[in-house]
């Protein structure tokens, strides 16, 4: 079943009297579970798919499904809907909430989506243990490192068991031995979970980990190779 | 919204210092709005009591068409066997003191100075003679019997160089338009704190007052004190529908209603700039904040909340700082008011012709005041918060994403 289907998407920017495009007519399928990189050089569009992908921002032309729903067409709160019930995010500047604990971290999601005390707590911790970091729960991001933050947040992204998780350059703000931390624990839930990962990389350490790759250059897709590829 | 909340708690505590400050603007407007109000209570209410306890009494009863600018001594204006009907008025429950008085004009001349009085014939030993008794600084009071004493206002002694036992010339108009002239005894100096008062009023003993100006067993006015200023109009209504007319002190003061109206809507004026700039700081701040968040306001819309969330999660900080900020400042309104208090606000001997001014304003807090101007500031406090939280809801989550930290 596929996760993602994007049709002919483009995106535009006009800044004062020049237009850029981001995107020029993008055709993508990502099934679910799969494993995959988005990869190219600085501008070439692959931060831009993901935004479109992840419901962050609209294309100017083009159609976007995500999880059976074509998300082109959602308003402002549907789009967040969206991001919340199916949705993980993963930044390349961890992006936590500095007042709040790891677990209030990972429990925010749980807690716009409505779910007891209780259901969270359980949730929480059963996360907390799959990315090591039980004895953390307390404490809050300036008091762990970067690497930890980094699995916060992987955490915080699988809270609501999302459909999709997208990274964007997940490993950027990492040394070595915390980056491959991290993307050895990312495959393994893939694995264990099922949930798919589409995450945005130039860096061929990381690349290494995608079963398939998708590379984009100038805007549109260039080479496709792995699990499935599409014409 | 707990959870909103303690999100909200913890934000504010991320710049303390900067959260101090802006708390501390909204106690210090309020606490100046405290203060404002009290001291127009203070004054006005200062104001209102000596009319009432010095001069027009929370009532009058007097002889219908009596004009007391002209102080007529005519029998026609007077009321006739004022003992009796003071004696009726004082059996109410609600009343303090029912006593006749004789109003009359004169002059009153040492040698080669002289000054223009208002006379007031009194019972010496009527309650409602109790501040012109207490406020003996030199010499005694009067007696009901004395026939040749006279109480003079201290500006006036010092005007005619007059002291206790001193002899002075009273010139007076009589009921039937002459002016009759006796000398008399200073038989004390008295001050009431209440300049304009001090320096027109001398008294006499009521009986003393009638028998020089001719108009024996008459009185201009039975002047009435009540028990609670609040049951004038009761007692006023109880009182018509005799042929004599009664007056309340609202209508024997209409310039200082009139006055303490107007004050009122001056220092509403002054409400509207002080909350003008309470809110300004608060929406400063505010924005400063979403500036500074704008990055983790797209991280929450990120992981999927709405735009109405954020508002209310901006909103919640604004709430809590009017919490504090109100507190603040009741806090510091009190300590204002107590610390203007201990020695008040001398204004000296400020005449306003026809309003009785004490020469020290102190300041008068009420529980109703103190609730109006908190719920003003709070309520201001938090629709200061509303813009800056709207901008906060209305960012769009990739723009802000790549907002700097």
């Amino acid at each position: 079943m596929d996760v993602v289907k994007v049709e002919n998407v483009t995106r535009f920017y006009k800044i004062g009297e020049v237009e850029t495009k981001a995107l020029r007519g993008v055709d993508l399928t990502i099934e679910n579970g799969e494993f995959t990189a988005l990869v190219g050089p600085s501008g070439s569009g692959k931060t831009t798919l993901l935004q479109l992908i992840g419901c962050l921002d609209q294309p100017s032309g083009g159609t976007v499904w995500v999880d059976g729903q074509d998300v082109t067409r959602l308003n402002r709160n549907q789009r967040a809907d969206m991001r919340r019930g199916h949705i993980g995010f993963i930044f390349q500047f961890f992006a936590l909430i500095p007042t709040l604990t790891a677990f209030e971290n990972i429990e925010m999601p749980l807690l716009l989506n409505g779910h007891t005390p209780a259901e969270r707590r359980t949730r929480v911790l059963e996360l907390l243990e799959a990315v090591d970091l039980v004895d953390r729960a307390d404490n809050r991001p300036d008091q762990m490192s970067g690497g930890q933050q980094q699995r916060v947040a992987i955490a915080r992204a699988l809270a609501p068991k999302p459909a999709l998780v997208l990274a964007d350059e997940p490993t950027a703000n990492l040394d070595t031995a915390n980056g491959k931390q991290v993307m050895e624990i990312m495959q393994r839930l893939n694995q264990e979970t099922g949930v798919t990962f589409v995450f945005a990389t130039h860096d061929p350490r990381v690349i290494k980990y995608a079963r398939r790759v998708v590379t984009l250059r100038d805007g549109q897709v260039v080479e496709n190779t792995g699990a499935k590829q599409k014409v | 919204m707990i959870q909103l909340f303690k999100m909200a708690f913890r934000d504010l505590g991320r710049n303390r210092r900067r959260t101090f400050f802006s708390a501390l603007a909204v106690g210090m407007g309020l606490a100046l709005l405290m203060l404002m109000a009290s001291v127009i209570n203070g004054e006005m209410g200062n104001a209102i009591e000596s009319a009432i306890t010095l001069q027009s009494g929370h009532i009058q009863v007097r002889a219908a068409g009596y004009d007391e600018n002209k102080s007529s001594l005519k029998w026609e204006d007077l009321v006739p066997n004022p003992e009796q009907v003071a004696g009726k008025i004082a059996a109410l429950s609600q009343v303090k003191a029912a006593t006749p008085r004789l109003f009359a004009s004169g002059f009153i001349s040492t040698g080669d100075e002289s000054a223009g009085v208002r006379i007031f014939g009194i019972d010496p030993q009527s309650p409602a003679s109790d501040p012109y008794r207490q406020g003996v600084i030199s010499g005694a009071f009067l007696t009901p019997d004395d026939r040749d004493g006279l109480l003079i206002g201290n500006p006036i002694a010092d005007k005619l160089h007059l002291k206790t036992g001193d002899q002075v010339s009273l010139s007076v108009n009589t009921s039937n338009g002459n002016v009759d002239e006796q000398t008399f005894t200073v038989r004390g100096i008295y001050t009431t704190n209440t300049y304009g008062f001090d320096n027109a009023t001398i008294f006499l003993p009521l009986a003393k007052a009638q028998a020089i100006t001719q108009t024996e067993n008459h009185a201009s006015t039975i002047f009435v004190l009540l028990k609670d200023t609040a049951d004038t109009n009761s007692v006023a209504k109880a009182l018509k529908g005799t042929n004599l007319e009664v007056k309340t002190w609202t209508q024997m003061n209409s310039l200082i209603v009139d006055t303490e109206t107007m004050a009122r809507s001056y220092i509403s004026f002054f409400y509207l700039i002080i909350l003008a700039i309470t809110a300004s700081v608060i929406i400063n701040t505010q924005i400063m904040s979403v500036y500074e968040r704008t990055r983790e306001i797209g991280i929450l819309s990120a992981i999927g909340m709405r735009g109405g969330r954020i508002m209310t999660l901006f909103l919640s900080e604004s709430f809590l700082l009017a919490v504090g900020g109100t507190i603040l400042g009741v806090l510091l309104g009190w300590l204002s008011v107590y610390l203007f208090n201990i020695k008040g606000f001398y204004i000296g001997n400020m005449g306003l012709s026809g309003i009785l001014i004490g020469n020290t304003i102190y300041a008068k807090l009420t529980m109703a005041d103190t609730i109006n101007v908190t719920i003003m500031t709070f309520v201001v406090t938090l629709l200061a918060g509303l813009y800056p939280a709207m901008m906060a809801s209305r960012l769009e989550p990739v723009e802000a994403l790549r907002a700097e930290k």
